[in-house]
């Protein structure tokens, strides 16, 4: 799809990323995209349109999942190209990372269980009006995997009453006719949340993992549509004529 | 000068670790124990001799990277 509409997005590599390959397949063998990896000693993001914090055990998990990473020297990048309004998104391990950069709030206890849970399991789409879910349908059912130890999201109740009247919370943990209940929750989870987007809506956390299921060929391609969703919100921006940015 | 920290859960945020510890116990026969609750220790040698300044760094340590104050505090002793 070299035709000159395809998309620059960023992955970005932690020491310890292991999902940053299946991102990149997704982007670019699957949807035509242009993707990069973007070693985490990078200062600059210029280019890019949207960049994807991966999945994997970045400085292998070390005090605390995301903890060290954030101080990667991308993440100063990161945290400006958030603030003029581009798109991130991440995954699992990069989700982690992105709530202890403060990106989004809250943070990760370690699974109710205390096993590492890897499975397919079911969310629903809370909002569906997010540059990340524009291709679902409000309330859908999708079917992803989860493969992590510390996806039992917590966030103090004032935070989590101003994420709800911001409608921030994107995915929650639900059966296949799409109830949220207890049983249907893998990790523990403060109400049952797997996906949360931040206040100005362009940066979003989910532990499910998308890149895993966006073929027919992998049995699941309920994944593709968070990055088709992605692809709709950046080709309508590119469409939009741009604020002019100070500098 | 050296620190020695501790970091643990808060009270009320569920701690999983601490739980499977607290069965395992009352598996082995002490059933008197409860409210079981892991946390972290971390020691460390500051090349600092005024103890204001080293407890203001400590202090500083913990805030950005030691503990996660969402859901986890701290507490540390200069020697």
């Amino acid at each position: 799809m070299a035709d000159g509409k395809s998309m620059n997005f960023g992955v970005i590599v932690f020491p310890g990323s292991n999902c940053d390959h299946d991102c990149v397949h997704v982007l670019s063998d699957v949807l035509g995209q242009k993707a990069i990896e973007v070693w985490h000693k990078e200062t600059s993001l210029s280019g890019l349109e949207a960049v994807i914090l991966p999945g994997g055990f970045s400085y292998g998990d070390y005090l605390r999942t995301g903890a060290i990473a954030r101080f990667s020297p991308v993440m100063a990048a990161i945290k400006q190209f958030v603030a003029e309004g581009g798109m991130v998104l991440g995954i699992c391990n990069g989700f982690q990372i992105l709530l202890e950069a403060g990106l989004l709030p809250g943070a990760m206890l370690r699974n109710r269980s205390l096993a590492f849970i890897c499975k397919d399991v079911h969310v629903r789409v809370e909002n569906a009006a997010t540059p990340f879910t524009g291709r679902c349908e409000p309330w859908q059912v999708l079917k992803l995997p989860i493969a992590h130890a510390d996806g039992n999201y917590y966030t103090d109740d004032v935070t989590l009453s101003q994420m709800k009247a911001n409608a921030q919370i994107v995915f929650r943990y639900c059966t296949p006719d799409g109830r949220v209940t207890s049983e249907a929750n893998p990790n523990g989870s403060l109400d049952n949340i797997a996906g949360i987007r931040n206040a100005a809506g362009n940066v979003l956390g989910m532990m499910p993992h998308p890149e895993r299921c966006s073929e027919d060929v992998l049995g699941d391609d309920d994944g593709r549509l968070i990055f088709l969703s992605m692809l709709d919100a950046l080709k309508k921006a590119k469409l939009q004529p741009k604020p002019v940015m100070a500098g | 000068m050296k620190a020695k920290i501790h970091v643990t859960l808060k009270p009320g945020i569920l701690d999983p670790q601490g739980k499977a510890i607290e069965q395992a116990l009352a598996t082995l026969g002490y059933k008197s124990a409860s409210n079981v609750r892991m946390g972290k220790y971390l020691e460390l040698d500051l090349n600092e001799t005024a103890r204001e300044k080293a407890e203001a760094q400590v202090k500083a340590m913990c805030e950005k990277l030691l503990a996660n104050t969402i859901i986890e505090e701290y507490r540390y002793e200069l020697s």
